[in-house]
């Protein structure tokens, strides 16, 4: 079993399936009365966050919570950090205090690796700068496999901010583990253009939503991050919403039974129009569901038994 | 490339196996439960049958399918998994979770009866106790298992026992069942060579 899930490579397809059936075990405790699990009973779990964050931190919290660990939040702000304390100081700090694990999201790629040298117990990234962000991209295999019950053969298009987008890198490394074809949609500064050798080979680059769109099972829209808009990667939002949004007559172009997805959090009007948002074909609200359950799954596995 | 012969100092000790149960005897042993539980609950009304994995889930089906044979009632049979409430996770690499299935109608207010196939330290069924209370609040809870093999580390006795072995702490007993190792058969593996 693993120690650290700090990338979407750290999985084989073994163990991701490990981890998307228990998750689909652990979906179950939320329909119950009694919504917790005495498995990580006296176990310690840090969320460590320098960058902000709502359903990652929440979903992380709820999942350690449910499975009856001690939760310690811990953000950037108002914090030593802002005194100036560096990254090994806090993880010393941390290991300190005991921490069976320690959950970082941190704005530097590769952050949740240092981290892993300098604690004793298990990191988890929960999104490091342009990187990865392994949970997520669990998360979203899992809702796929509900949804459309496999994920082998599957064909994924991924649409918009490759570029700058840790949940585009670690869903093409899960998803080609787990047999699924991604194909990469975006304008051509948005798309590196080493990705697909890099990353799985088999992964396929398109400039041209309109023609992606009739041969796919699962549309997953990236958030065109607006902090970047000035940066001059395409010449206007309209123009950007007008090729690579997903509108209704886009969502029209799908095969019957496929699925809308994004990672939130949103732009409505922007990548993805609030028709499809709300339709019934998106998978937005589920996502965050499954969130919780495939977090669970995540810590009980690395957590959960003596795997030092 | 041939091993070399091995030393001949010692004869290799083999373990001693005894079968306990035979095929016919295991599904003897189930249907009589399956009457004994029959007269203990006036016919099985407000029963509930969870079998707990890997092998009390299809000894559960078992009973129902028996029950239903003699009395013609239809017994609720679910899937209850301990994985998460095992004293003892610490001390393993992490244990895969099961599923757990409850029948339709819940288990609130019912008779449930917990399925194993072997009562030894006591421990599965403590932690199947608490995982009960988590998923629901039965009226009664009992306890049916095909095996009582002794040495109870808790406070805990069987309602129904297909077969009482006495054993040595060092024996360990092994249940086989068609659904899941292709065949009934109940042995004892001795600890000592006799």
């Amino acid at each position: 079993m693993i120690r650290h899930l700090l990338s979407g490579a750290d999985l084989d397809a073994a163990t991701a399936t490990q981890i998307l059936d228990t998750a689909a075990e652990m979906a179950t405790v939320a329909g119950r009365e009694v919504k917790k699990l005495p498995a990580l009973r006296g176990r310690t779990v840090v969320n460590l966050f320098y960058e902000d964050s709502t359903r990652t931190r929440i979903s992380f919290e709820a999942a350690a919570k449910r499975l009856s660990a001690d939760v310690i939040n811990f953000s950037a702000k108002g914090s030593s950090v802002a005194k100036g304390e560096s990254l090994k100081d806090t993880a010393l700090t941390l290991q300190a205090m005991g921490a069976d694990a320690v959950v970082v999201r941190h704005p530097a790629s590769g952050a949740p690796h240092r981290l892993a040298n300098w604690v004793a117990g298990s990191v988890v990234n929960a999104g490091d700068g342009t990187h990865e962000h392994p949970t997520q991209a669990l998360l979203d295999a899992y809702t796929m496999r509900s949804r459309l019950g496999r994920l082998a053969g599957l064909h994924v298009a991924i649409v918009g901010d490759v570029l700058h987008s840790r949940v585009a890198r670690s869903n093409v490394l899960l998803l080609s583990t787990l047999g699924a074809k991604v194909t990469l949609v975006g304008p051509p500064t948005l798309i590196p253009v080493d990705i697909s050798p890099a990353l799985a080979p088999g992964t396929d680059v398109s400039y041209d939503l309109d023609a992606v769109l009739p041969n796919v099972d699962v549309v997953m829209m990236l958030r065109v991050q607006r902090e970047r808009m000035n940066d001059s990667y395409f010449p206007s939002a309209r123009e950007y919403a007008r090729r690579y949004g997903l509108d209704g007559p886009r969502m029209g172009r799908l095969p019957e039974h496929a699925i809308v997805m994004h990672p939130g959090p949103m732009n409505r009007g922007m990548e993805i129009t609030p028709e499809v948002a709300d339709s019934p074909r998106s998978t937005i609200v589920e996502q965050v569901a499954n969130g919780v359950s495939v977090r669970m799954a995540v810590l009980y596995l690395l957590l959960g038994g003596n795997n030092r | 490339m041939a091993y070399p012969p091995a030393a001949q100092s010692s004869p290799p000790r083999q373990p001693s196996v005894k079968v306990i149960l035979a095929a016919a005897d295991v599904s003897r042993v189930v249907d009589r439960i399956a009457h004994q539980i029959l007269e203990k609950t006036q016919g099985a009304a407000d029963t509930v049958l969870l079998g707990i994995p890997t092998r009390g889930a299809p000894l559960a089906k078992r009973l129902a399918a028996r029950i239903s044979t003699f009395e013609d009632v239809t017994v609720p049979v679910g899937v209850l998994d301990i994985t998460l409430y095992r004293d003892d996770l610490r001390r393993h690499a992490t244990r895969a979770v099961g599923p757990t299935e409850l029948p339709p109608g819940g288990i609130d207010g019912k008779r449930v009866i917990l399925v194993d196939d072997v009562l030894f330290s006591g421990r599965t069924v403590r932690a199947a106790l608490d995982a009960l209370n988590d998923v629901g609040r039965p009226a009664s809870v009992q306890l049916a298992v095909l095996v009582d093999r002794g040495h109870r580390e808790l406070p805990i006795r069987a309602d129904y026992v297909g077969k009482n072995i006495p054993t040595a702490l060092a024996e360990s007993v092994k249940v086989t069942l068609a659904e899941t190792d292709g065949a009934d058969e109940v042995k004892l593996y001795g600890g000592s060579p006799s």
